[in-house]
């Protein structure tokens, strides 16, 4: 054990380095310089954001721009939206045969959060608000064909009104599938997408069916 | 992420804006980083102010610690109890399932098995069952829908989650209940994926009686679908239970509920309710409302003169 006598470190080599450590690109500093632009450029950015967002929607690509930056204001306003003109479909003035604006939010909500904890518990990789703002978002179809039903119930409400208006829910009921099977199907084991397509199917079924028997006092 | 655990974790959440937890996060960040300046600064400043900084750096320090010390307890207890709470991989075992193995349960919900000597397999899944109730919940609104009832003291998606859960929940519990007085083996996850399934039978009759309304035909689909169902479920708990007292009450229970159920969910969604709803607000009110419909001549007579029985005794 001679040679290990001699380990320790002579006096006059000086050690040196840097205690310190660099900060960095002060990057909480940026994000708090939203802070000082102008409202306008805020609500034109979301704006922007939710705009692209639905046109991913009418036109479903294997995009992931849906995925990455989730937001819930375009399923908000989409909601809101469709709630809204579901109102006053009661055939009589006394008691309220048609969807309140509650019952058809907490329907859509609570069908998304089931239909997200379902493709969890199967396995799924998309994380829980990923999945409800596609959800959310797929609903645009179901809310252009409220609006088009309601222009032909202005026009008349005969059989042929209720053909178009049929062929036309049922159109936009089989694209908001797709468009939501699209985006969640990829994020599935591959034997396991019929157990995940299923509820979606049944989920916009039941808005399309609220849509369709919906008929203006 | 991968095929790891389910938990729903708020704290790797995008938004950024208006959680405590952030900015304690980054403001703990800045604090450590601002420590670390202010070290090498208190170096060079200690000559001028010796004292008086020494005390400011002190109590600034102090309450740093402070600070950090709190903010590191509410994360620990947070952390716990979303990890208590959001986790939803107690139910994963449940939903393990592939599609054919769901296609073949539901065609075996339909036929009775002949061996009741030695205890049936159940499979202890939830992802049929689930789905099945939700199936009937879509079933029923669209025969309430064309059946323009109206109800007044709930909603229509309401009275329908309702019934179909309560159903399902409360039935399985009951009979979960008599199971544990009259020694049946079976598990509760076992009963609610039974009776889950069971509800394949009654599914299938009431799409195709609430689109083909003829009375005659339902009463056929009672028999026979419901029957085959009620069959199955009753076989299967037949070979579970031992001694002919119990296997009577257990069976006869759970028979009568479901049979009963099937009548329920036909006549009490597809015809009019509302004339019962009106005959209890006055006297004035007309018993019943007719809807028009193509119903054979025969089960018209025989639905009038019921009708007209049910008004007179209410």
């Amino acid at each position: 054990f001679a040679g290990l006598a001699d380990v320790s470190i002579s006096e006059d080599i000086p050690v040196e380095g840097e205690i310190t450590v660099p900060v960095g690109s002060h990057s909480p500093d940026e994000d708090y310089s939203t802070l000082d632009e102008p409202v306008r450029d805020t609500i034109m950015r979301d704006l922007k954001a939710v705009g692209k967002k639905f046109v991913h929607v009418m036109y479903p690509k294997k995009s992931s721009a849906l995925l990455r930056d989730w937001d819930l204001w375009g399923p908000l306003v989409l909601c809101v939206s469709l709630a809204l003109m579901l109102q006053g479909g009661s055939a009589d003035s006394k008691d309220d045969g048609g969807p309140q604006f509650a019952e058809v939010f907490v329907i859509i909500w609570f069908g998304a959060v089931v239909i997200t904890l379902n493709s969890k518990l199967l396995g799924g990789t998309i994380s829980f608000f990923q999945s409800l703002c596609v959800l959310g978002y797929c609903v645009l179809p179901l809310t252009v064909a409220m609006l088009v039903c309601r222009l032909v119930l202005l026009a008349g409400s005969g059989t042929v009104s209720f053909i178009i208006r049929l062929i036309v829910v049922m159109a936009m009921f089989a694209w908001s599938t797709l468009a939501s099977t699209a985006f969640l199907a990829d994020s599935q084991p591959p034997n396991r997408k019929a157990l995940v397509v299923y509820p979606i199917f049944l989920f916009y079924f039941v808005i399309s069916w609220m849509i369709l028997t919906f008929t203006p006092q | 992420q991968g095929g790891g655990s389910a938990v729903i974790d708020m704290e790797n959440m995008d938004d950024t804006s208006g959680s405590s937890f952030e900015d304690m996060g980054e403001m703990h960040q800045r604090m450590k980083e601002e420590e670390e300046e202010e070290e090498g600064e208190a170096g060079a400043a200690e000559e001028e102010d010796g004292e008086f900084l020494g005390m400011k750096g002190l109590r600034g320090q102090l309450g740093r610690q402070v600070a950090d010390q709190m903010w590191q307890v509410g994360k620990r207890q947070a952390s716990r109890a979303f990890s208590l709470y959001a986790n939803i991989d107690i139910l994963r075992p449940y939903f393990d399932v592939e599609p054919v193995q769901v296609r073949a349960r539901l065609l075996e919900s339909m036929i009775p098995v002949k061996m009741i000597n030695f205890p049936q397999k159940i499979a202890g899944e939830l992802y049929g069952p689930l789905m099945l109730v939700f199936t009937l919940v879509a079933i029923l609104l669209h025969g309430m829908k064309t059946s323009d009832t109206i109800i007044r003291e709930g909603t229509l998606m309401g009275t329908a989650i309702g019934t179909c859960f309560g159903y399902w929940l409360g039935v399985s519990s009951f009979i979960y209940f008599l199971a544990y007085l009259c020694n049946a083996q079976i598990t509760m996850v076992q009963m609610l994926s039974l009776l889950g399934y069971g509800l394949f039978g009654h599914c299938i009759t009431l799409f195709v009686t609430y689109n083909i309304h003829f009375h005659s035909l339902f009463y056929i689909f009672w028999l026979g679908v419901g029957g085959l169902s009620t069959l199955r479920m009753v076989a299967v708990l037949v070979s579970r239970t031992v001694g002919h007292t119990q296997r009577l009450i257990l069976c006869g229970t759970l028979a009568a509920l479901h049979m009963l159920f099937l009548l329920y969910l036909h006549f009490a969604y597809h015809k009019v309710v509302e004339g019962i709803l009106d005959t209890l607000e006055g006297p004035n009110m007309p018993p019943f409302q007719r809807v028009a419909r193509d119903i054979p001549v025969v089960s018209n007579a025989v639905l009038n003169t019921t009708a007209k029985a049910m008004a007179l005794t209410l």
